[in-house]
């Protein structure tokens, strides 16, 4: 009774706890100013900083910064990349929390423990590793080469490590909750007469709708985004294989500030729709308690704990 | 059959062997392939031209900034890390919801972006830098540089990991200890943050291992100087673009090493952790 009449203490109206476990008034306020301070400093300025960077020179220099023709090609390299990693990771993602959340087999945790591998791995590294195998010094660098087949500073290379990087994002939001919904409402489609297809339309992917929804946000944020992998695989030729983050890269290093925030400005704006559109489906999916996304993103979740069925 | 039900156990759910061969496959062609080859390409080095790459001055400076660096941000995001968790999760203020929503920031924002945005701010004329500056503190193009832009990409890694820990927190042992006639701060250090250690342990490991990885965020404020200001996946960079393919396979290949035993202590450390749970 004594705890359960009180609101629970991580209630937003954390006011009405009780003083013997409550810091004064003077620690809180102090507690509050030092995570207030910290943020602005390390958060908030940096990204005020790129709005006012990239409006210094003016609404004018802000458009040639983007209508310049290099800056046009390197938006639609990166809307174009993104456009076939993502589907691509869709798809896997759905295939594997299949075959993974739904069936008990040997062997499952270690395909989980495989799955999450490229959040272990650092960008360059990702895209080191496939200069390796289809560089001109890589393991299928010859045969390419005689086939006449550019995969490395190339836009190839470049999906390949997008997608490499974003290769988690789907499968690991999706799994969990697959297994936790477990295979009671499937079972009872198929026994009802329902084809394998039909049952996974209507009554799988409903069930795990916003979950997938969070991991194609995630993935497509990191897709647009990525800047190390894709720089080690691209090559920097301009107007060629230059996607948005590292046209900003170009220009910033030629100096040419405006442009580079006028560039940078566009895909902080992506980073804001995106935290929007995450927190959106968040509050969407808590109203609807069955389809709540699985952890937020950390790079290694409690996947290979076995859950409790 | 009962072989076969141990591997498989029965269903009557189609769909199976489908789902499951295009999930290796594609798990076989995107990351275990590459993977492959670059330690085989590590391996067919030798161990004593892999180890002349990896302990030549140059490296070893690499390294030691790389983990100095990380761990310094490492600490910086559990301290203030666990001073925002706590209070998002405890206290309730103005804005908090756009603070809670924000701590995920340097997760959606491209770490190129992060990065001249940083040296934006912290450089000779910056909002901060022009204060810090004539202090004699140079924060870029200098080691503090990097730690800055390493505490910021680490920073959701700690808060987001710190946040459920508190939330399981069960007040009635915290009211024990008070009625007990302990202080806030004994409750503090003898209650709380032994409960929460494994979250803090966890969040240091995350950010640490997201750190020594890091590209992007760093290179723009770091100044690039070899033995000075040269984190490990520039230096992978640099001897790519030298066409030193052995020495880069040989960076690269121990430092996804050392990722991987971050890695799998953490793993331990939750599975210890889920163990101590289930037994109480």
């Amino acid at each position: 009774m004594a705890i359960s009449a009180h609101p629970h203490p991580h209630n937003p109206s954390g006011r009405v706890l009780r003083p013997a476990i409550q810091e004064s008034a003077l620690v809180r306020r102090l507690l509050i100013g030092v995570s207030v301070v910290f943020l602005v400093t390390f958060l908030f300025l940096p990204l005020a900083a790129i709005f006012a960077e990239a409006i210094k020179g003016g609404s004018k220099a802000w458009i040639i910064g983007l209508a310049d023709p290099a800056a046009w090609s390197a938006i639609k390299l990166t809307l174009a990349v993104a456009l076939i990693a993502v589907p691509l990771n869709l798809v896997f993602g759905l295939a594997a929390s299949w075959a993974i959340g739904k069936f008990d087999f040997i062997g499952r945790n270690l395909l989980l423990t495989l799955i999450d591998l490229p959040f272990a791995v650092s960008p360059v590294i990702s895209g080191l590793v496939y200069v390796l195998l289809y560089g001109a010094h890589g393991w299928f660098g010859p045969w390419l080469q005689s086939e006449n087949i550019q995969i490395i500073f190339a836009v190839p290379g470049i999906v390949l490590a997008t997608i490499f990087v974003t290769f988690p994002f789907v499968a690991r939001e999706v799994i969990p909750l697959m297994q936790e919904q477990g295979t009671e409402e499937e079972e009872a489609a198929i026994t009802l007469g329902a084809h394998g297809w039909q049952t996974f339309w209507r009554v799988t992917l409903p069930n795990v709708k916003w979950a997938l929804l969070y991991g194609v946000i995630l993935c497509n944020a990191r897709a647009m985004g990525e800047f190390g992998a894709v720089s080690v695989v691209s090559g920097h030729i301009r107007g060629k294989t230059n996607t948005m983050p590292l046209h900003i890269e170009i220009l910033y290093n030629e100096y040419n500030f405006a442009a580079a925030f006028a560039v940078a400005s566009v895909l902080a704006l992506l980073a804001l729709v995106t935290l929007a559109a995450k927190a959106a489906v968040e509050r969407y999916s808590l109203s609807a308690p069955a389809t709540a996304p699985a952890e937020p993103i950390l790079i290694v979740s409690n996947l290979t704990e076995e859950p409790a069925r | 059959m009962s072989i076969a039900s141990k591997i498989l156990r029965p269903s009557v759910l189609p769909g199976f062997g489908p789902a499951l061969g295009y999930t290796v496959f594609y798990l076989s062609i995107i990351v275990l392939l590459p993977l492959s080859a670059m330690f085989a390409k590590a391996a067919g080095l030798g161990w004593s031209s892999f180890w002349e790459t990896i302990s030549s001055p140059r490296v070893v400076a690499a390294y030691q900034l790389t983990f100095g660096a990380s761990a310094i941000a490492a600490s910086l995001n559990v301290t203030f890390g666990f001073v925002v968790a706590w209070t998002l999760v405890r206290y309730s203020f103005p804005g908090k919801k756009l603070v809670d929503a924000a701590i995920d920031l340097p997760f959606a924002l491209p770490t190129a972006v992060s990065g001249i945005a940083l040296t934006a701010v912290y450089s000779r004329n910056g909002w901060v830098g022009q204060f810090l500056e004539p202090a004699g503190f140079h924060v870029a193009y200098a080691p503090p540089g990097i730690v800055l832009a390493l505490t910021f990409i680490g920073l959701p890694f700690v808060v987001r990991t710190l946040q459920p820990a508190l939330q399981d927190l069960d007040f009635e042992v915290e009211e024990a200890a008070a009625s007990l006639g302990a202080t806030r701060l004994q409750t503090l250090l003898r209650v709380i943050m032994p409960a929460l250690l494994p979250a803090l342990l966890t969040g240091f490991a995350l950010s640490f291992a997201r750190a020594i990885g890091e590209y992007g965020s760093v290179v723009f404020i770091s100044g690039n100087i070899p033995m000075k200001t040269e984190i490990v996946p520039l230096l992978i960079v640099t001897k790519l673009e030298n066409y030193d393919y052995a020495g880069a396979t040989a960076l690269g290949a121990s430092a996804l090493m050392i990722s991987f035993a971050i890695l799998f202590l953490i793993n331990v450390t939750q599975w210890v952790t889920a163990r101590r749970h289930r037994r109480t």
